[in-house]
């Protein structure tokens, strides 16, 4: 049968219910959560700071570096605490896509350290985690020329859909679950990632970016949106 | 913040021995302590502790495994701690150092030693196959004494936790199937307290200033009874104690244990009704 009703009754191009929260870890220079309806993530930015070991130290710019885990409690089958394969690339994934936003030049030998971490999940986790550090980067005061959006595109057997949750990600009829993450500069409309499993047509590919765009503009909004509410929220520190 | 300054540390110590703190609070006086038991949908039981800015996530998860050689009709405990560098710049990413590996093995031993889980209940086949119980705990926010905040969020995630499925057929867990089983838990519920020392006086709860500026300390775990009894105990860092100041140290706790320990249950109790 034909995927023409999404699992959980959304609509093609809706995401699930969008949560997103500043100031979530004290401690930090920025923070933020975000949520995709059960997939949640938290998101901590220490910096601008002195780069230890000094030999990493660059004069010519400051340096970026995320890390992304999900949290053993995360699934249903509990993930061993520490890093693995999955999440070195996806650390870098993030850091490739948020690095094009920040004015990184203007710091030289420093540091910006992004932690992202995924206490739920429920699909597109590595969205969740850009869209939260995009948050937290703000939030911290780094310099940006533009943010951040991410989200999860969708090919369910024929049909392209928003934001992929778990039950589809799964979908096994027809012609399957095609996942394609892929992230947007805010201002400028670029792709700053993009990766894709499954099967699809160049044609459909290029309708699933346009999706993504369109979804992604919505989700800014929101972004943008808890931005401008939090103001003094830092005074608290 | 990484490192409190000499004058800090000496103004600290100062106020201590005065029988002051730096927010107001008496000697054996926790910080606004809040509970959240809405962690992770995936986790069979997890918890969200605060305790003032201090927080800390512990879930439960369960697999089944082989019993250990020397309990095959039991089932078995693992509980680990990380200290996220998202919670605090002191930290940095590596392999567990001391200090996460002590949160483990302290909120391990007070669980165990208290028979707080009913292990024997947690056999499915003696000798080849028992339920683990896996408590993770994760550092959101180092403000202070994570590890009073780590065992409490142990506590409620444990209390709050669901069995998942075992299909017995298929020698598989269902995560997804729905489940009411509770783990089996007894009336020896454990609680920690982690009694600092600065010049002559003890205190508890410390924040991270305090913390920084403590001399040692004495960790234990008591469980209910009339009197109350001890179920473990350790003490940490270099100082010495005469036996005079170790009893006054105790005293402190057992002091404190009553209103602490129904405020905590209370707490706990109350996000479980909120569950339902």
């Amino acid at each position: 049968m034909a995927y023409t009703k999404r699992i959980d009754g959304r609509k093609f191009n809706e995401t699930r219910e969008i949560k997103a929260k500043i100031g979530v870890v004290p401690n930090a220079d920025g923070s933020a959560m975000f949520s995709f309806g059960d997939t949640v993530a938290i998101a901590a930015v220490y910096g601008p700071r002195q780069l230890h070991p000094q030999h990493l130290q660059n004069p010519e710019k400051g340096l970026l570096r995320c890390n992304y885990s999900m949290l053993s409690f995360s699934v249903n089958e509990r993930i061993r605490p520490g890093p693995n394969k999955r999440s070195t690339e996806i650390s870098k994934i993030t850091e490739w896509s948020l690095a094009p936003a920040i004015l990184i030049d203007e710091f030289p030998n420093t540091v910006v350290d992004v932690h992202i971490a995924i206490p739920q999940a429920d699909a597109s986790t590595r969205c969740a985690g850009i869209n939260a550090a995009s948050l937290a980067l703000a939030h911290a005061g780094v310099p940006m020329k533009e943010l951040v959006t991410s989200v999860s595109i969708g090919k369910i057997d024929k049909q392209l859909v928003a934001d992929v949750s778990k039950a589809e990600e799964d979908y096994e009829e027809g012609e399957g679950a095609t996942d394609i993450a892929m992230s947007f500069l805010s201002r400028s409309e670029k792709l700053a990632h993009i990766q894709l499993d499954g099967k699809i047509s160049p044609k459909e590919l290029n309708e699933a970016i346009k999706l993504g765009l369109e979804t992604c503009k919505k989700i800014r909004k929101i972004q943008e949106d808890v931005l401008k509410s939090i103001k003094d929220e830092k005074g608290e520190k | 913040m990484i490192e409190t300054s000499t004058l800090t540390k000496s103004a600290i110590s100062e106020y201590i021995s005065k029988g002051k703190r730096f927010d107001k609070r008496q000697l054996s006086e926790f910080r606004n302590l809040s509970i959240d038991l809405a962690l992770s949908k995936k986790a069979e039981g997890g918890a969200k502790v605060k305790l003032g800015k201090t927080e800390v996530w512990v879930g439960v998860k369960m697999e089944i495994a082989e019993p250990y050689p020397d309990s095959p009709d039991k089932g078995n405990l693992m509980v680990t701690a990380e200290l996220l560098p998202l919670s605090s710049s002191k930290y940095e990413y590596g392999p567990p150092k001391f200090n996460a590996i002590e949160i483990g093995r302290l909120v391990d031993r007070g669980i165990r030693e208290s028979k707080f889980i009913d292990f024997e209940k947690l056999c499915i086949k003696e000798g080849e196959k028992v339920w683990a119980v896996i408590i993770d705990i994760y550092s959101i926010n180092d403000d202070g004494n994570l590890l009073d905040a780590a065992f409490i969020g142990a506590l409620a995630a444990l209390k709050s936790a669901k069995m998942p499925f075992y299909d017995e057929k298929k020698e598989k867990i269902d995560y997804e199937a729905e489940s009411k089983k509770k783990i089996p838990l007894t009336k020896n519920i454990p609680i920690n307290f982690s009694i600092h020392k600065i010049k002559n006086s003890f205190f508890l709860d410390p924040s991270i200033e305090e913390e920084l500026a403590s001399e040692g300390r004495i960790i234990l775990a008591f469980i209910p009874d009339s009197p109350v009894k001890i179920c473990s105990m350790q003490k940490g860092e270099t100082m010495v104690v005469s036996t005079d100041e170790f009893n006054k140290a105790i005293k402190l706790a057992e002091d404190k244990y009553d209103s602490f320990f129904s405020e905590v249950m209370k707490k706990i109790d109350s996000e479980i009704l909120k569950l339902k």
